[in-house]
Order: structure tokens, then C-alpha cells, then sequence
């Protein structure tokens, strides 16, 4: 401590240099196998360095191609419906009368079409999926029965659309046919009416297995304090579990309604191709109708006029919109609700 | 007071009533799909059936080759391009959350997964086959687009869930980083991501409307993947709606060996998270 700078610096230059002569008397072979190593070494550290650069980089171009792609998706599909969109404008969405014949395009049927055969489909998969959802959470959580449940509804899941649509056009319709013709309105058999039911069921595992979780991650002390105080299985998954649950059922029912909306294949077997709307309520419902998506399935590729084309792409613009928001939406809320 | 309590019983056991006959009754659709397929189809599959394309129209016999040959080829490609790009990125997710590119990705994924297919068949319509013709590679690429947002969000899972004392176990021994994830954090996590791969591939072997305007279809047997290709999907579809009913019986067989593809490939994913205790 008592020293001075000036005095330590004098006392180790010394030092050093002897260190340093050391080093350069000492044998030559023994040094250069030193350096040689010590550049091996160094080079080997310098390969993987660069190696995790690379991989680095790898990774974030690998992530980088996922926004390439939908942007891709997002600009394909602007650039490519403009011409319909600068020449029929917005009154393209409620036009009622689609006839490419004569180059007129309204998109009104098919959006009726759509939201129809989605909503009668939701209508009807909503109490089937709140059951499944109730049953697994709830009454059997564990065992084989619950097991052999939960894989049969996601194998619902798993079987492609166009086998239904297959199935449904050689059983279902002739179902439908023969009800129609009971209620007296004009027996097609195919239309809304059996769209809407094939598709009820193709969108039921998506609600269902969403709820089922969630009604399983109810807290347990909240069912408790009920039970305590008196209130019947029935009271506490009306008043606690249902309640607890609400949003994240409602974000189960999105998800379905997402897949009814974009769903192609069975709905275009099964829609039966009519771009006219009928007049009562009673024949759109039993009648031939189209969607956004069958629509585009089955005149894309006879479409020859560029107006009549784009049109046809401005119906998978809209539909692209509306399935994204809606999904997002959906996971959005689950989430949300997951993370609290 | 007792009579209300019986009342709220029965109201609770009527309700367990309802919920259980709900909650079995929608099987029975599944069920009854299953038996017909089955039915329509077991009677159709043979050697014949497997090894021949199909006949002429009105013409008895024929097979299925074409769609078998295509689908397998269509398929195998989007798998070549799907599973390497889609691990790759569900590594970054799991490994980079928080950050910025990594929250945008998520978002592109779960756009993609909510895209109708037919939309994607549209798009890639205009990528590849307006300036190039139809071609099998264009419907593998829809396929991939497809693919892609299942296999990542597998891979991001299965990696979140591991222990990341694992990961700082390696890096501490000195191991470099692409290492580690390479040699140690994906073979951890690997019946995951395999899982998450079947179930992709189980997913758009039976997607038909991305290859309407892609692949097209083919009455012949071809192995040129820049030609139109037939598909078991697009198969089905095509001889669904026609008249014939030869053609239809074809579908059926068609329909009968597409089921049980998709049937196996998801028992064995769920044989494989069952044996990992894996939650996808």
C-alpha cells in the first residue's frame, strides 16, 4: 500500500521480460507443437462458432419463410381479385343476381349460402359439443369409457371431408329426399338442409375437446365450496362450471365456426350448385343452394372472362378475412383465459 | 323442504341422463360412416384393384393405381419440405419467445392453420401454375402450407414443455449451441414432434381442395412430378359425382383404403403420445 505506482511498474518490467525469454529459450520443437495445437484448437472453436451463426440463422430464416408465405397468400389474393374490385366495387358483396353469362356478379347468394349452412351447422353441434365438453370434464374424467370417448370424437375429426361428402350424397340424401317430400317442398335432397347437417358433425371435435379442457382445469375448491353448501351436481356445473367456463367455450364455438365457414369439399358435394336465391325461406333452406367456398370449387376453372375470375377470387379474399379474424379471435380469448 | 330436495335430485340425474345420451349419441354418425365405407369399400379392394388404372368410362373394372402411386408421391414431397422447415421454425418459436419476429411467426401460423384449403389451392394456382402448368409439385406445395402450422406448433410445444435445465446442462459442459439443440434438446422431445408430423400427414392426405387447381388429376399412371397427377382424394371426388356407377364403386374402394390410412396413422400417434405421456 505504502508503495508507489512508479515503483511497482519498476519491479514487475523486469519480471516480465525474463518471463518472455523464458519462453523463447526453451526448445523449439515443444513451442511449435504449442502453437499448434493451440491454432487447432482455435480453429476447431472458430468452425463452431460459425456453425451456430449459421444455425442461428437458419432458424430465424426458417420463421422468416412463415411471414413470406402468408404475406404471399394476403398479396396473391389482393393483387389478383383487384380488377373485380375496382369494377364492381363494393355493391359487389350485396349484389343478388351472379350471372356470368351476361358479366353481372353479386356475391349475395353465396355469402347467404355460407352463413346459412355455418350457423344451422353451429346451431345443431353446440348442444352435442357442451355435452361431450360436461360429460369428459366433468362426470368421467378418467377410465376407458372416457378414453374410448374422447378418441372416437377425434377421430370425427380425422376423416377427410370428401369421404362425408361421399357418404352423405349416397345415404343422408336420400334421407333428406324423402323428408322433403313428407313436408311437401320440392324433394332435391341435396342443399342447405343436408350440408348443414353433414357439416354439424364434422365440426363438433373442435369445440368439444377445447371445452373438455377447460372444464377439467375448473379449480376443484370452487366445486367443493358449493357442494358444501347444498347444491346438486346439476346446480354446480350450472352455477359455477358453466360460468367459470363461459369464454373459453365461446372461443371453442369460434373455432367451429371458422371450420364451418372455409369447409370446401363436402359442402361442394353436397350443395348442389344453384347461384339463384329462392324466394321463401322454406326453399332456401330445402333448396340447392352454394357457398363461397363451392362456388370458387366449381366454376374457378371454367372461369374465362378476367372479371368473372377475380370475382371469383374477391370470394376467397372475403372468406380468407373472415376465417382469420374469427380464428384469431378464438385463440385469442383462449389465451387469455389459459394464462389466468 | 324434502320434497324440494327431491325435486333438485331428480333435475340433477335427468341432466347427468341428458348429457350422457348427448354425449354418446354423436358417435353414432362416425359409427355408421365407418361401417359403410367399409362395407361399400372391403368388397371392391383387391390385387386387381391396386395394381390397374381405371377403366374407361362405363367399362367394368379398373383400379386405383394412378391415385395410389400420386398420392404417395404428392404427399412424400410436402413431408420432404414441410418437416425440415417446420422443426427448424418451431425451434426458433420455442427458443426465441418474447421476441419480435417470434411473435409475428405465431401469428402467420395461426393464420395459416385457419385458412380455408381451398384458398390455399387458389393462391398456389397463381404461384406455380399459371406460369408453369399443372403439376404435381404445385399440389405439394399447397399441401406444405398446408403441413406446416401443425408441425410447428408441435415442435413448439414439445420443446417448451422440456426442462431447461437440460438445455444449461449441455451449454455448460461447453457444447456448441446447434449442438445442443441438435444432439440434445430435439432427440428429448422427439416422440413429440414425431407425433405432431403423423398427425400432419394424416391431416392433408385426405385434402382434395388445394389439389383441384394444383395436381388436376390424371387418368394414367405417371411418375413426373412437373405432370398432373392423380390423387386418392381428388379420385374420390371426381368419380363421387359422376354417373357411372363402376366409377362409383371405384370410389368407394378409393374411399375404403384412404379411411383406413387415415384411421392407422392416427392410432399410432396415439400410440406414441400415449406411451410418452406427450399432450398435443
Amino acid at each position: 500500500m505504502s508503495m508507489s505506482p512508479s515503483d511497482t511498474s519498476n519491479k514487475k518490467k523486469p519480471k516480465k521480460d525474463t518471463v518472455a525469454n523464458a519462453t523463447v529459450d526453451g526448445t523449439i520443437a515443444g513451442k511449435e507443437q504449442m502453437t499448434l495445437m493451440k491454432n487447432k484448437r482455435l480453429d476447431l472453436s472458430y468452425v463452431q462458432m460459425k456453425w451456430e451463426t449459421v444455425f442461428r440463422r437458419i432458424l430465424i430464416v426458417m420463421s422468416v419463410i412463415m411471414l413470406i408465405v402468408v404475406a404471399g397468400i394476403l398479396a396473391t389474393l389482393i393483387v389478383q381479385s383487384w380488377p373485380s374490385i375496382k369494377s364492381l366495387g363494393i355493391g359487389y358483396l350485396w349484389g343478388k343476381v351472379w350471372d356470368p353469362v351476361n358479366n353481372v356478379y353479386g356475391a349475395f347468394p353465396f355469402l347467404i349460402g355460407t352463413l346459412l349452412t355455418s350457423f344451422t351447422a353451429l346451431i345443431i353441434s353446440v348442444p352435442f359439443s357442451y355435452a361431450i365438453s360436461i360429460y369428459l370434464g366433468e362426470y368421467n374424467t378418467k377410465g376407458w369409457l372416457s378414453n374410448l370417448l374422447k378418441n372416437t370424437i377425434e377421430l370425427i375429426a380425422a376423416v377427410p371431408s370428401i369421404i362425408y361428402g361421399f357418404w352423405a350424397l349416397f345415404v343422408l340424401v336420400p334421407i333428406v329426399r324423402s323428408f322433403e317430400m313428407k313436408i311437401g317442398v320440392a324433394p332435391y335432397g341435396v342443399g342447405v338442409c343436408s350440408a348443414s347437417l353433414v357439416l354439424a358433425v364434422m365440426i363438433i371435435p373442435y369445440a368439444a375437446s377445447l371445452g373438455t379442457s377447460l372444464i377439467r382445469m375448473v379449480p376443484s375448491p370452487l366445486k367443493e365450496g358449493a357442494y358444501a353448501l347444498g347444491a346438486t351436481r346439476f346446480e354446480v356445473i350450472r352455477s359455477v362450471i358453466l360460468p367459470y367456463t363461459r369464454s373459453g367455450l365461446f372461443a371453442g364455438i369460434l373455432l367451429s365456426l371458422g371450420r364451418a365457414l372455409g369447409e370446401t369439399m363436402a359442402v361442394t358435394v353436397l350443395i348442389g350448385n344453384t347461384s339463384a336465391i329462392a324466394n321463401s325461406f322454406k326453399e332456401v333452406f330445402f333448396g340447392p343452394g352454394n357457398t363461397m367456398a363451392s362456388v370458387i370449387a366449381n366454376e374457378f376453372a371454367e372461369a374465362d372472362h378476367p372479371v368473372y375470375l377475380s370475382a371469383l377470387i374477391e370470394l376467397g379474399l372475403v372468406l380468407f378475412f373472415v376465417t382469420v379474424i374469427i380464428n384469431l379471435i378464438g385463440k385469442r380469448i383462449i389465451t387469455r383465459y389459459t394464462h389466468h | 323442504m324434502d320434497a324440494r330436495i327431491g325435486i333438485r335430485n331428480t333435475k340433477s340425474m335427468l341432466f347427468k341422463g341428458l348429457i350422457v345420451f348427448l354425449a354418446f349419441v354423436i358417435t353414432l354418425p362416425l359409427i355408421i360412416v365407418l361401417l359403410y365405407i367399409i362395407k361399400q369399400g372391403v368388397m371392391q379392394v383387391n390385387w386387381h384393384f391396386l395394381t390397374h388404372v381405371p377403366a374407361p368410362e362405363g367399362e367394368k373394372g379398373g383400379g386405383i393405381a394412378n391415385a395410389l402411386v400420386g398420392s404417395v408421391i404428392i404427399v412424400g414431397q410436402s413431408s420432404v419440405l414441410a418437416i425440415p422447415i417446420g422443426i427448424l421454425a418451431g425451434i426458433y418459436l420455442s427458443e426465441n419467445p418474447g421476441t419480435k419476429l417470434a411473435y409475428y411467426t405465431g401469428l402467420c401460423v395461426d393464420v395459416l392453420q385457419g385458412v380455408p384449403s381451398i384458398v390455399v389451392g387458389i393462391v398456389v394456382y397463381f404461384w406455380l401454375v399459371k406460369p408453369l402448368g399443372f403439376s404435381a409439385a404445385s399440389g405439394s406445395i399447397a399441401l406444405t402450407i398446408m403441413m406446416l402450422p401443425i408441425v410447428i406448433r408441435a415442435t413448439e410445444h414439445t420443446l417448451l414443455l422440456l426442462p431447461p435445465s437440460l438445455k444449461e446442462a449441455a451449454l455448460s459442459l461447453g457444447v456448441p449451441y446447434h449442438r445442443v439443440i441438435l444432439k440434445v434438446i430435439v432427440p428429448c422431445g422427439f416422440a413429440g414432434i414425431l407425433s405432431g408430423i403423423i398427425l400432419s400427414i394424416a391431416r392433408i392426405i385426405g385434402e382434395t381442395a388445394p389439389l383441384l387447381f394444383t395436381a388436376l388429376g390424371n387418368n394414367y399412371l405417371s411418375f413426373a412430378v412437373t405432370k398432373p397427377m392423380e390423387s386418392l382424394p381428388h379420385i374420390i371426388f371426381t368419380y363421387a359425382t359422376s354417373p357411372y356407377d363402376d366409377q362409383h364403386d371405384l370410389a368407394w374402394g378409393a374411399s375404403f383404403i384412404l379411411l383406413m390410412f387415415v384411421l392407422f396413422l392416427n392410432i399410432v400417434t396415439k400410440l406414441i403420445t400415449r406411451k410418452w405421456n406427450i399432450q398435443l
